[in-house]
């Protein structure tokens, strides 16, 4: 309890900071009228807009408005959609989460398996040829793989939807996008985190005392090399939510990201930051679950 | 005495290390004893070669379109014209010209970001590992909180604000990833402030600044390249996502993720537009991460355990 208390209290100056930035950026760095309405804007409106957003006043008073703004959730309003901002990317985030969910889904599905056989087969042909696949899943630029599968599965083959949204069909092609570059971290984590405790004592133990290979992969090593991986994984939301931002672009997928891309090309500077907070709250949060996970999986954890 | 002797006790630990990377030709044994290592080097070597020399090997004007010789595909394949080895895009410009000459701005971008992003987080690193304190305390809460935005969305943030060019995204890529350096840096710092030596020539009355600079960054050093060769890698991906989303280079200057992004347009009629711009930017990327993992066994072995 004490333990959460404390990262509560560690996240705050966070998003503190994280306010602070995106004001300097949007208000000082630019000129937040020109930003705010449209291009066809005329010199009367951007005068009218700057006397009722204060920005006449002092800067230090213009962002505790704005950081009064920000917890009451207030983030302005979209001029495209004419709605709160922040209501606009709530609607759009289930179908992100949705995509991240099966993309993480995707990645445990082929990272587990291949992690753990190139451990036990180290150095052999297998082992070469998965490291060399997560090396490669890594240096392919994730939306490049992305219209590879569209060409391949799409257009080729025709077998799957080239874009959009509907059906467990149009999941596929994102999910796996998205997946194979989770995957390609997550493989070879768990390589090591599999060699590393293959190595131990208790893996010796347990083959003298005659048990089956399959038994001490599975119950010996195998949860225990999962532990550092389940919190890697939720270190990787940050990977995963900026990995959708892309994704969503390259198969019309009607996300958060999707959203935000537009936004930030119509500078519809409402939208931009609305997400930008849901989207360190996210992953501020899933780093305290992988927090509060690690130290449950592993009781020997304990921070001071 | 004690700080003496504790002092002498390290230089001669260092000593054989130094000598043993010495020898001149032990780096090219080195090298060729890996083979990803060579390959890595072989891959980034010919990518330079290209970025500097591209005007001479593009057979084409990269940006001069032909309507005549529009879509068409790469030389093996029927119908290909064998003057357009890898086909023509949409405007009819040649893809094999467009993509030598795009290798430029990759790596420039990639090489430059890098450089921005590594001094600000060796900075920013050596300052809160080495004064502590509150100083400490908020460099790493502005790091925690970079590290809580994805960095595409803070790239996008700030495109968005300032319009993009080459310079935005430059001073954008270094602006954001400084901060996996600031970590490293802090790191080691604070592992090195505590050694004997430094304690000791801090003892004989040395300046902070020399303490940094004699004792700290010979110690750094060798992570720091390896974390910096293979962010290269990292930010090229980054510079080409930008310019695919039309937020990074802009047309008429060429960049692969550009390319990828025309590419996708004339999917279903012309696999080679996003075809070959795409397996430049792995095989760059491929060469970056096989000559930075090489870098690691070489310079720094006690890193590879990890």
């Amino acid at each position: 309890m004490k333990f959460l208390l404390r990262q509560i209290l560690r996240i705050i100056p966070v998003l503190f900071i994280i306010s602070l930035i995106v004001f300097l950026l949007v208000r000082v760095t630019g000129d937040p009228v020109s930003l705010m309405l449209p291009e066809t804007a005329t010199e009367q409106d951007k005068a009218e807009l700057r006397q009722s957003l204060g920005l006449n006043e002092p800067l230090y008073v213009q962002y505790f408005t704005y950081l009064g703004d920000l917890v009451t959730g207030d983030f302005g309003e979209s001029f495209r959609y004419n709605q709160p901002a922040l209501s606009i990317v709530l609607e759009r985030l289930p179908a992100s989460l949705e995509l991240a969910f099966f993309s993480m889904i995707i990645a445990i599905i082929i990272s587990i398996p291949l992690g753990v056989l190139s451990a036990i087969k180290r150095n052999s042909f297998i082992d070469l040829f998965i490291t060399g696949g997560a090396v490669l899943g890594k240096a392919m630029p994730n939306f490049w793989l992305g219209i590879m599968l569209i060409l391949v599965f799409a257009v080729q083959f025709n077998v799957l939807p080239v874009s959009g949204t509907g059906s467990i069909y149009h999941l596929i092609l994102p999910a796996i996008t998205l997946g194979t570059a989770i995957a390609a971290e997550m493989t070879r984590l768990i390589r090591s985190s599999m060699l590393e405790i293959l190595s131990q004592e208790y893996i010796r133990t347990a083959r003298s005392k005659g048990l089956i290979e399959a038994i001490v992969v599975n119950k010996h090593a195998l949860r225990n090399a999962l532990i550092p991986v389940v919190t890697i994984m939720a270190l990787q939301t940050a990977t995963l939510i900026g990995g959708t931002l892309i994704t969503e672009t390259v198969f019309s997928w009607p996300g958060m990201g999707q959203l935000l891309i537009q936004a930030v090309n119509l500078r519809d500077m409402a939208v931009v930051q609305a997400a930008t907070f849901v989207i360190a709250i996210l992953v501020i949060g899933s780093n305290l679950l992988a927090d509060l996970t690690y130290r449950y999986l592993d009781p020997r954890i304990k921070y001071d | 005495m004690y700080t003496q002797t504790e002092t002498e006790k390290d230089v001669s630990l260092k000593t054989p290390k130094a000598r043993k990377a010495s020898g001149r030709f032990k780096w090219i044994k080195l090298l060729l004893r890996s083979k990803t290592g060579t390959l890595g080097l072989v891959i980034v070597l010919a990518m330079v070669g290209m970025a500097v020399f591209a005007d001479m090997i593009a057979p084409f004007n990269p940006a001069e379109t032909d309507v005549v010789n529009r879509l068409l595909p790469p030389a093996w394949v029927e119908g290909g014209n064998p003057d357009y080895l890898l086909g023509t895009d949409n405007l009819g410009r040649d893809i094999l010209s467009r993509v030598i000459v795009g290798s430029r701005v990759s790596l420039l971008v990639g090489i430059s970001a890098v450089v921005l992003a590594g001094a600000i987080g060796l900075f920013l690193g050596l300052l809160a590992g080495f004064y502590g304190k509150w100083i400490d305390t908020v460099i790493m809460r502005t790091v925690d909180s970079f590290l809580a935005i994805p960095n595409i969305l803070f790239m996008l943030i700030v495109l968005a604000v300032i319009g993009p060019s080459l310079m935005t995204m430059i001073f954008a890529l270094g602006g954001t990833t400084w901060v996996v350096y600031a970590r490293m840096v802090r790191g080691e710092t604070l592992s090195v402030k505590e050694r004997d030596y430094v304690r000791s020539a801090r003892a004989v009355g040395a300046k902070d600044v020399r303490i940094i600079w004699q004792y700290i960054l010979p110690n750094i050093v060798s992570s720091f390249i390896v974390i910096a060769t293979l962010n290269v890698a990292t930010t090229i991906i980054l510079e080409s996502s930008l310019s695919f989303l039309g937020l990074g280079i802009q047309s008429p200057d060429v960049s692969w993720g550009l390319m990828l992004s025309d590419g996708r347009e004339y999917l279903a009629t012309s696999w080679w537009v996003a075809t070959f711009p795409g397996i430049a930017i792995t095989l760059t990327v491929l060469g970056i991460i096989f000559l930075g993992d090489w870098l690691r066994d070489v310079l720094d072995p006690k890193m590879k355990i990890k």
